[in-house]
This record gives structure tokens, sequence and C-alpha cells, in this order.
């Protein structure tokens, strides 16, 4: 699971360069986002611009990474693609998280 | 399993289905999914499906196949064969995935009930959402189990525009 990491202030930006977050690499994705987010502070926005699917699995591992990362720290997502948007809506969890189509829309929402 | 489509129009020059019926079969694993996925999508090709179809395909077939993978075919139970057949008719896709692992608990479904989100975020749920997105998803859910085997039978009303 290839992520790359980029600090803006107090803004932790995690970038997904697989293109599928499902079963066969979801324990990869939660050690990958652990170890990626050990020195991050408040807000962690992770941008899925190169995610093209997740399922069940891959959803579950976001938010295990959500729970993670919480009380002290909170999980935005950036650039959900349409079917990965779409299992967000179908199970509801896009109630759950805050959802910005791009990342540019994440970032800009913190600073207003 | 080919099977011969109707003909729905009387016309000599309108097209039956796209899609000839076909199968694909892989060996459990954990690779197992991805390759039978990436096989099933490039066979539903030919009915150039817009993207909101294509990812209702892929997302059931995610689903039901990982179910397979993790529970009919687990640590303890040796890998065994996948067989997903697809068929294009006139009320839809028709799935029929078959294998020979582990009976479905109790020979029947999970009901598939979507994860309370309501909850605080250390209570949010992170599994149980693959049934609720099969049975979400696909219109008519059929198992049976017959002969070692287990059958599960899923009807996806796509890819009905161009033909009706």
């Amino acid at each position: 699971m290839e992520v790359s990491v980029k600090t803006e202030g107090h803004i932790c930006i995690v970038s997904i360069h697989d293109t599928r977050i499902d079963a066969a690499v979801a324990l990869a994705f939660k050690e990958a986002m652990r170890r990626a987010t050990a020195g991050c502070a408040e807000t962690v926005v992770l941008n899925l611009q190169a995610v093209d699917f997740i399922d069940s699995s891959g959803l579950g591992a976001i938010v295990a990474t959500m729970k993670h990362l919480a009380p002290e720290r909170r999980l935005l997502l950036a650039g959900l693609s349409p079917a990965v948007d779409k299992v967000f809506r179908l199970t509801r969890m896009d109630q759950v998280f805050d959802l910005f189509a791009t990342l540019d829309e994440a970032l800009s929402a913190q600073h207003a | 399993m080919l099977e011969s489509s109707q003909n729905m129009s009387s016309s000599p020059f309108t097209p039956l289905s796209t899609l000839r019926a076909f199968e694909v079969s892989v060996q459990s694993g954990e690779m197992a999914v991805r390759e039978a996925l990436d096989r099933l999508m490039q066979g539903l090709e030919p009915l150039a499906l817009e993207i909101e179809e294509t990812s209702t395909v892929e997302i059931v077939l995610a689903e039901a196949l990982n179910n397979i993978v993790e529970h009919a075919y687990p640590e303890n139970h040796p890998d065994g064969p996948i067989h997903i057949a697809c068929a294009h008719r006139a009320n839809g896709l028709h799935l029929t995935i078959r294998d020979q692992g582990h009976a479905m608990p109790d020979g029947q479904l999970p009901i598939g009930l979507v994860p309370r989100h309501d909850v605080s975020v250390a209570d949010l749920p992170e599994g149980g959402f693959g049934w609720f997105l099969i049975k979400d998803l696909a219109k008519d859910v059929e198992y049976h189990r017959a002969g070692g085997e287990n059958q599960l039978k899923l009807r996806l009303a796509i890819g009905m525009t161009l033909h009706h």
C-alpha cells in the first residue's frame, strides 16, 4: 500500500497511490495509515484521488483509521471517485465522514 | 454454459444482446477476487455500461466473492474453485456464483441489515456491510446448496436501456 504524507500547518495530507482499497489490501492500508499519521496533529485529510474502487473491507479499513485517530484527531476524505462515493452513500457512511470532492476543497474548508 | 438469447425483435437487423454468456473460474486465494473481477469486468465490456452500472456490478461481485474466499474457503479448508457465470437477459444481468466450500450457516443468506452509523465514533461498524450491499444492489438474490456446492444467483437490473 503506497502512501505519501505532506504537512500543511496543522493539516496532514495522506495520499493513497494504490487504485484499490479492498479485501486484499485492507490490513496493509490500516497499517500504512497508522504509520503515516503517527506524527500528524489534529486534522488528517485522506486523499483518495487515485483510488477508483473500494469494497466493504476498504470501507471498514477507513472507518478503523478514523476510530484510531479519534478523539484527538479527525479524518476528512477528499477526492472520492464515483464508485468510492457510491459505497459511502449506500452504507450511509457519507453521514459519518466529511467528504470533499477535491483535495483543494478539503483544505479550503479548514482555512475558512 | 453458453445459452442462446431470444430474439426480442421482428427486425432481422436488430442485434440480440451484445453479450454472449460467459463464465470465469478462479482458484480461491488472496488475489483471486481481483483476478476474477478483472476478467469479469472485461467480459462485460460489450454491454458498454455506464459508470453507475459498472460500479454496481463490481461492488456486488466483490462482496460475493470476498465472502466465498473468507467464509467458504477459510484457512482451515482447502482452497477450491469459484465459478462465476454471466448471462444478459431482458430483465438484466444474471450472475451465478458457485463454490465447493463450507455451506452458509443455517443454509441461508444473512439478512444483511445496514450496520448502524448513528453511534459514537468508537462504536462505528468496521464490517457487516457486505451482504447489505449485495441485497441493496441486486434485485433478486437466491442461495442453494446442492451436491456439495454453494450456488448464489443474483440478478442486477442493469444493461437494459438499449435493447427494449
